[in-house]
C-alpha cells in the first residue's frame, strides 16, 4: 500500500517534470543556502577551536587598559601601566600562576649578510619557552635569565626567517642586524606551522625582553604579560587572583576601574560561540523563510493537481477509496516532492561549500546532523504544506469528481 | 432480517435536489425489488431520475428519505468509510465515459480497485489478468487508454469493475460512447456476464435495442416507476 502509493506519487512527479522541478526549487534553494551557510559557520567555529588548541587552554594574557589620568582616559594599548616586575610578581605571588613572561613586539627590519627580511621581533623572559611549548633546534639554546639581567644581544629566530636570511647556510652563531644592532643567533624555532588564522607562527625573531626595552624600542614598560595557569581548571582562579595582586599594585582604589584587562581564552571562545549563536539565529531565520515560501509554492501545486486529477479522484473514490487513501495519496506526494527538493538542495549545499572551500581558502565543515535535520525538516514541510490541498482532494464528492471535465 | 434472495430492496425512496431555495424532486418514492442474478435495465426520459437512483444504489448518494436495503443491510445512513469499503468490494460500476485512468495501463487501470482492499501486489497482478482476459482484452493489458478504442476501453472498465467479485454491477449509459456495433458486443459480454456467472447487472440505457439484452425492464418517468415488466425468464444457476 505505501510502496503502492509512494510509487503512484513519484510518477504524478514525472509526468510534469519541470514543473515539479520549478515547485522544488524553493525548497532546494532554501536547504543548500543553510546547508551551505551552517558548513561555512561550522567552519570558522573549527578554526577558532583550533587556534584555542594551539595557544592552550590555559593561556592568559593580560593587557594594559585604559587608565583615568586626571579625568582623561588614554585608549588602549596606550598606557604604560604593565612592567616586568608586575610578571615576576604574578608569577611569585599568585598561588594558581605557574610562569609569566612579559611579552613585547614589533614589527623590524632584519638584516644578515646582503639579505633582509620584515618580520616581528618579540621581547620575551625564558618562562615564554615553556608557556608556549616552543621547542629549541638541537645545537641551540633558548633565552636565560643572565641574557635578560644583561640585556643580551641574542636573538632565536623562527623557520621562515631562517630559510629567508640564511637559506642553506647554519644560522647558529651568525649574526643579524635589527635596526643595525648585531645579534648573535643562538637558535632556531621549531617550526609550529600556521594558526588557524593563517599567520604564519615560525616568522619571528625572539630576543630578550630586557634588550627589546633598552636597545630598539627605548620603553621601561611592557605590552602584555602572558601567564600560564597550573592547569586549565584554575585559569578563572588565577584570573581573579591576578586582578586583586594587579589592583593592589598599581594602587587602584575600590572605586576605580582597572587599568589592566585579563584575557582569558576561555573568554574569547566564549566570544567566538556568541558570533555563531547570533549566525545561527540568523542562518535560521533565512532557513525558515525561504522553507515556508518553498512550502507554498508546493502547497500551490498540489492545489492545481487537485483540480487537474479531479476526476481520477473521483475514480478512485469509486473503487473504493477512502477519504484517508486519497489524503494519504496527496500528502505523500508533497512530501516526495518536499523531500526529493530536500535532498537536491543538500547536494547543492554540500557541493557550493566544497566550491567556497577551494575558491575562496574558506574552512568548511558539513555536520552530518544538519543534513539529517535538513531531510526531516523539508519532509515535515511537504506534510504541512501539503495537508489542506490533501484535505481538499480527499471531501471532494464523488460524484461531482466523476463529472467534472 | 430481510429476506437473503433479493439483492436491492429500495423502499419508498426520495431524493430531492435543493439549489438555492428552489427543491427539484429527483425521485419521489421508488420502491423496487431486484434479486440476485438479475440483469434489469431501467429506461426512461433525459431528467427522469435514472442516475440518481443508480447513484443511490451505488452508495455514491444519500436518499433524501426512504429505505434502501442492500445484501439485506440498511446502507442508506452508512458513514462514508463504510460506502467506500462497500463500493469496494460489493459493487462495480461501469460509466458511459469509462472513466479510465488517462496514461495508465490496462492493467494497472483493473489493479486500482484492489489497492484499497490490501491485497498484496503478486494477487492483484494476477487477479487483474484474470479479469482482463475474462473480458477478452488478455493481449492489450500494457495499452494505456489513449491506445485502446472505445469498445476496448469499456471492456478494462467492466474488467474493473468485476476484478473484487462484486455482487453487483452498475452500468450508467455503458454503450452511450460507443457505435451501434461495439455497443452490441459489450451489451453481448453483459449477457454473458450474467447468464454464466449469475452477475446481477443493473443497467441504464435510452435505447430498445440494447434494453432487449435483459431480462426486466424498468422504466422511470418523473422520479417514479411506471412499468416494471419481464421481458424474459431470469436465468436460473446455482448460489454460491
Ligand atoms: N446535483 C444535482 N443538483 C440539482 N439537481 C440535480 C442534480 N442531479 C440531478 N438533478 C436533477 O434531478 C433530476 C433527475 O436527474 P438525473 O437523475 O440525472 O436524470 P437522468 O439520469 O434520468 O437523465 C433532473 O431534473 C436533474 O436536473
Ligand atoms: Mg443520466
Amino acid at each position: 500500500m505505501w510502496l503502492m502509493t509512494l510509487r503512484i506519487a513519484l510518477r504524478a512527479l514525472k509526468r510534469n517534470k519541470l514543473r515539479s522541478f520549478l515547485t522544488m526549487l524553493g525548497i532546494i534553494i532554501g536547504v543548500g543556502a543553510v546547508i551551505a551557510m551552517v558548513a561555512i559557520g561550522e567552519g570558522a567555529k573549527a578554526l577558532v577551536r583550533a587556534q584555542i588548541a594551539t595557544l592552550g587552554t590555559n593561556v592568559l594574557v593580560i593587557l594594559p587598559g585604559t587608565a583615568t589620568q586626571g579625568g582623561v582616559r588614554t585608549g588602549s594599548g596606550g598606557v604604560r601601566t604593565l612592567v616586568d616586575s608586575d610578571a615576576r610578581a604574578i608569577m611569585d605571588e599568585v598561588p594558581s600562576v605557574a610562569l609569566a613572561s612579559p611579552t613585547i613586539r614589533r614589527t623590524e627590519q632584519v638584516v644578515a649578510g646582503n639579505l633582509n627580511w620584515a618580520t616581528v621581533i618579540q621581547g620575551v623572559a625564558p618562562e615564554i619557552q615553556q608557556i608556549r611549548d616552543w621547542q629549541v633546534g638541537e645545537e641551540g639554546r633558548f633565552i636565560n635569565q643572565a641574557d635578560v639581567d644583561n640585556a643580551g644581544k641574542v636573538a632565536l629566530i623562527g623557520q621562515t626567517v631562517a630559510n629567508n636570511i640564511f637559506g642553506n647556510e647554519d644560522p647558529i652563531d651568525g649574526v643579524i642586524r635589527i635596526r643595525k644592532i648585531p645579534f648573535r643567533v643562538i637558535g632556531v624555532l621549531g617550526a609550529k606551522g600556521q594558526t588557524g588564522h593563517g599567520t604564519d607562527q615560525d616568522d619571528v625573531v625572539m630576543i630578550p625582553y630586557t634588550t627589546m626595552q633598552k636597545r630598539i624600542m627605548g620603553i621601561t614598560h611592557v605590552q602584555g604579560i602572558v601567564v600560564s595557569a597550573v592547569s586549565a581548571e584554575k585559569t578563572q582562579e588565577a584570573q581573579v587572583q591576578i586582578t586583586a595582586l594587579l589592583r593592589q599594585r598599581h594602587r587602584i582604589p575600590p572605586d576605580q576601574d582597572d587599568d589592566f584587562f585579563v584575557r582569558n581564552l576561555s573568554d574569547i571562545a566564549e566570544a567566538a560561540s556568541n558570533s555563531a549563536r547570533v549566525m545561527a539565529i540568523l542562518l535560521g531565520s533565512i532557513a525558515s523563510v525561504s522553507l515556508f515560501v518553498g512550502g507554498i509554492g508546493i502547497m500551490n501545486i498540489m492545489l492545481v493537481s487537485v483540480t487537474e486529477r479531479t476526476r481520477e479522484i473521483g475514480i478512485r473514490m469509486a473503487v473504493g477509496a477512502r477519504k484517508k487513501d486519497i489524503m494519504l495519496q496527496f500528502i505523500v506526494e508533497a512530501v516526495v516532492m518536499a523531500a526529493i527538493g530536500g535532498a537536491l538542495g543538500i547536494l547543492l549545499g554540500i557541493s557550493s561549500s566544497s566550491v567556497i572551500n577551494r575558491m575562496m581558502q574558506w574552512p568548511v565543515l558539513i555536520r552530518a546532523d544538519i543534513i539529517g535535520v535538513a531531510l526531516l525538516v523539508s519532509g515535515g514541510v511537504g506534510v504541512f504544506f501539503g495537508f489542506y490541498p490533501a484535505q481538499k482532494a480527499a471531501n471532494l464528492d464523488p460524484i461531482d469528481a466523476l463529472r467534472y471535465e | 432480517m430481510v429476506q437473503v434472495n433479493e439483492l436491492i430492496r429500495v423502499r419508498d425512496l426520495h431524493k430531492i435536489y435543493r439549489m438555492g431555495d428552489v427543491e427539484v424532486p429527483a425521485l419521489c418514492g421508488i420502491n423496487l425489488d431486484i434479486q440476485r442474478g438479475e440483469f434489469v435495465a431501467i429506461m426512461g426520459a433525459s431528467g427522469s431520475g435514472k442516475s440518481t437512483f443508480m447513484n443511490i444504489l451505488g452508495c455514491l448518494d444519500r436518499p433524501t428519505t426512504g429505505a434502501y436495503y442492500l445484501d439485506g443491510q440498511e446502507v442508506g445512513s452508512l458513514s462514508q468509510d463504510a460506502w467506500a469499503n462497500i463500493r469496494n468490494r460489493k459493487i462495480g460500476f461501469v460509466f458511459q465515459g469509462f472513466n479510465l485512468l488517462p496514461r495508465t495501463s490496462a492493467l494497472e487501470n483493473v489493479e486500482l480497485p484492489m489497492m484499497y482492499n490490501g491485497l498484496h501486489s503478486g494477487g492483484r497482478h494476477q487477479r487483474a489478468l484474470e479479469a482482463l482476459s475474462s473480458v477478452g482484452l488478455g493481449e492489450r493489458v500494457h495499452h494505456t487508454p489513449n491506445q485502446l478504442s472505445g469498445g476496448q476501453q469499456q471492456r478494462v472498465a467492466i474488467a474493473r469493475a468485476l476484478v473484487n467479485h462484486p455482487a453487483l454491477v452498475l452500468a450508467d449509459e455503458p454503450t452511450g460512447n460507443l457505435d451501434t456495433k461495439t455497443s452490441a458486443e459489450i451489451m453481448e459480454l453483459f449477457q454473458d456476464l450474467n447468464l454464466k456467472e449469475g452477475l446481477t447487472i443493473v443497467l441504464v440505457t435510452h435505447e430498445a435495442d440494447v434494453a432487449a439484452y435483459a431480462q426486466r425492464q424498468i422504466h422511470f418517468r418523473d422520479g417514479l416507476v411506471i412499468s416494471d415488466q419481464a421481458v424474459r425468464p431470469r436465468v436460473q444457476r446455482l448460489q454460491g
